[in-house]
């Protein structure tokens, strides 16, 4: 069992009732109880993931709540936090109603929306904050269509500041990255691509760390990107801004190398960046200026990916792959502490929302992912549970797999099957 | 050693032993547009697609030529004519040209690595007649023949490319092919459009031309389009041929036998003066010459190069566009 909020990484019996952890302990046992066996696996606190689009409403030709829900619990996770930059955008608290009556029919997980920051993405006009607060968003973004007026960013810290959530900036100046494709340098250069220069991503993170510091409102840096965005995060926290921070996993494992084949599945924003970032990502990661992993899942129909590179939509799936892919060339390769991995999927994420979840100590709810370090497996997208199978990692091989998922004490995947309420397999 | 690429998709990837090959093919092909009958039956009962989706006259012209003079039936297929627009599937597009039963296909595309990826999907052998800002091989092999045939060598030369590096294909093509024969290449233009990167490859990046004109061996001066002063990149045509544009006076102090080149259309006046662009140094109806002879042999080795119709594609070829 690996729990990091408790620093717990050793063998124990777990005792679940009604949903929660009653207790943890070596020789536990208990008459009434169901057994499970898991000797030899590895059980962590269920995954939360800070970043998905599941594209309800509006493109539910490129993932549903249903398929997001599904390919969520093949990876692991037990909660994710959908982005609000749907068709239309959820920035209205019937919309966000919306996704949460289609995320309590699907079941399966916890999904927690976002609400937009302003009305329609426009950048103008902050969004009811506090009623959506109440009724159930955990964050604000515009995620895609960041804020280019800094005093509408002013306004909504500021705001947030009494509300009590985060807001979510994709720092990213348009005017910089324009009409581009991938990283702005050598490989931009030698394939004839358009550059998206780092300093699209850095003056914003500038701009809204400071910003944050004179609000005090939370800012939560979505995918940070560059070397230098890490260090200005690092430098915020240390002078007590209150900022957290995520990365992906395609950050931490892809470099613009992987963009000259001119291959639209590492197409995304922001782009790979050079190796020199990618070592600054790993950094922040291990020591905290980086708070959690986030997938930024994007799923696209296959059609709109296979276009020309310029015209192929930003963006990759990676729900599925995420904690593979970190255990086998992250883990394995000595780049992370296993329990450093599990924490940035846990209980990490967990303190960045301010949510109860993200650990398994006594009186906690009860959501659990069971791991099987030994399974060795090749990524092959058209078995992905997402519609989106624009996976960068297809073709790897890695080691580690997750077998199991639980949510609130319910089972809802064993044996690599999704269950559905009943208990019948999907 | 033989030619054994089926596609030409860019300099970049070629040795200097591949570059000398065609060189040499295009000397045996220029001999024969010498003759009172210019026609050769080397692709006799071959077809070749000329798929141009962004506008162009000149390489269109040459490569028709070339491929006629080879004696290869043509299909034109041009945008107006054709389904293929922005936002299209390119392995679809791929897969449709290749059921046509086509020999090759000489494809121009506005999108950088176009190419690339419909070579990795079809068997037909696949010419980039310039894709996006990437590359242009085969005005890249026009201006590495036309340097050898008038100057005898290209190591050891010092080429000055001036202009629109950022967004030249021919700029690309010209630097690998240059530098992989052993010329001494250096960009020199407004900052914004010359990209520091390459300067990681072995390029020598210059601001000012004065200070680099005086030792060029050769000149490639680069077409420069409107949009750029949309986009901020250059203030006005007026003051970019201020300070780039070649003209007698700036040439006073280039070596008296020094060659300017330009890949076509010129703007007169911009790049080059009309007094310089058809002056004594200019070559520039030469490279239009050697074009065809430089598209026969691009037609020829890359064909000639192909597997037996029979034979499977390898797999890693299939699995490479598997998306």
């Amino acid at each position: 069992m690996i729990d990091p909020a408790r620093k717990l990484d050793g063998e124990r019996d777990l005792l679940i009732r009604d949903g929660r952890v009653e207790r943890v302990g070596k020789g536990l046992s208990d008459a009434g109880a169901e057994t499970v066996e898991l000797k030899g696996l590895w059980v962590t606190p269920g995954f939360i993931d800070l970043h998905v689009h599941f594209r309800t409403p509006g493109q539910t030709h490129k993932e549903t709540i249903g398929s997001g829900a599904r390919s969520a619990v093949a990876g692991g996770f037990t909660t994710v936090c959908t982005m609000a930059n749907t068709e239309p955008p959820i920035d209205s608290v019937p919309l966000l109603e919306h996704i949460q009556a289609e995320a309590a029919r699907v079941g399966l997980l916890n999904i927690l929306p976002l609400a937009a920051l302003t009305l329609g993405l426009r950048g103008e006009t902050l969004t009811e904050m506090e009623g959506l607060r109440k009724a159930g968003a955990v964050g604000f973004s515009d995620d895609g269509m960041p804020v280019m007026r800094a005093a509408v960013m002013r306004r909504a810290l500021e705001y947030s500041r009494g509300i009590g959530v985060p807001v979510v900036s994709h720092c990213e100046d348009k005017s910089l990255s324009e009409k581009g494709i991938v990283h702005e340098g050598v490989v931009s250069a030698r394939c004839g691509l358009q550059g998206i220069p780092a300093e699209s991503e850095t003056v914003m993170i500038a701009r809204d760390l400071l910003l944050a510091e004179s609000t005090g409102g939370h800012l939560h840096v979505a995918h940070v990107s560059t070397a230098a965005g890490v260090a200005m995060i690092r430098a915020a926290k240390a002078r007590g801004v209150r900022v957290t921070a995520e990365v992906t996993p395609h950050h931490l494992m892809l470099t613009d190398e992987a963009v000259a084949g001119f291959d639209s599945r590492f197409k995304m924003n922001p782009p790979l960046r050079t190796g020199n970032d990618q070592a600054a990502l790993w950094e922040g990661l291990r020591d905290g200026t980086l708070d959690a992993v986030a997938t930024d899942h994007a799923p696209h129909a296959t059609a709109e990916k296979e276009a020309e590179l310029e015209h192929a939509p930003f963006g990759v799936v990676g729900l599925e792959t995420a904690f593979p892919v970190l255990y086998t060339r992250g883990v394995l390769e000595k780049r992370l502490e296993l329990p450093a991995l599990v924490a940035a999927l846990t209980c990490r994420p967990a303190a960045v929302l301010g949510i109860q979840r993200g650990t398994l100590a006594e009186g906690a709810i009860a959501d659990l992912t069971v791991i099987d370090p030994t399974i060795r497996w090749t990524v092959e997208p058209v078995r992905f549970e997402s519609k989106g199978k624009n996976s960068p990692f297809a073709g790897w091989e890695l080691r580690g797999q997750v077998r199991d998922v639980w949510v609130a004490g319910r089972p809802v995947l064993r044996d690599r099957k999704i269950l559905l309420q009943n208990g019948e397999t999907a | 050693m033989p030619w054994t690429r089926k596609d030409l998709l860019g300099l970049e990837p070629l040795s200097a032993e591949e570059l000398r090959l065609v060189l040499d093919q295009v000397k045996a092909f220029k001999e024969v547009s010498t003759r009172s009958v210019k026609k050769v039956p080397a692709l006799r009962g071959r077809t070749v697609v000329l798929c141009f989706l962004e506008p162009s006259t000149r390489t269109r012209a040459s490569f028709e030529l070339a491929a006629k003079r080879l004696s290869a039936d043509i299909l034109q297929v041009q945008p107006a004519s054709s389904s293929l627009l922005k936002g299209e599937s390119v392995v679809d597009t791929a897969r449709n040209i290749e059921a046509m039963q086509v020999d090759a296909v000489v494809l121009r595309h506005n999108s950088s690595g176009i190419p690339v990826r419909v070579a990795q999907a079809i068997r037909p052998s696949v010419i980039n007649a310039g894709d996006g800002s990437h590359e242009h091989p085969t005005q890249g092999l026009v201006d590495l023949f036309t340097i050898l045939e008038k100057k005898g060598r290209i190591e050891g030369l010092n080429v000055l490319i001036v202009g629109d590096v950022l967004h030249s294909r021919v700029a690309r093509s010209d630097f690998w092919g240059l530098s992989k024969l052993g010329a001494k290449v250096t960009f020199c233009g407004p900052p914004p459009l010359v990209p520091a990167a390459f300067e990681g490859f072995g390029a020598r990046i210059a601001t000012r031309l004065e200070d680099v004109l005086p030792e060029a061996d050769v000149v490639i001066a680069l077409r420069i389009q409107k949009e750029r002063m949309e986009e901020q990149m250059i203030p006005s045509f007026r003051s970019y041929a201020r300070l780039y544009g070649i003209d007698e006076a700036k040439l006073a102090r280039a070596k008296p036998d020094v060659l300017i080149m330009h890949p076509g259309p010129v703007n007169r006046g911009v790049e080059l003066a009309p007094e310089v662009a058809d002056g004594p140094r200019s070559v520039i109806l030469d490279q239009v010459t050697n074009g065809i002879a430089v598209r026969m042999a691009a037609l020829f080795l890359t064909i000639s190069a192909q597997e037996p119709a029979a034979s499977s594609k390898p797999a890693a070829q299939t699995a490479a566009v598997s998306l």
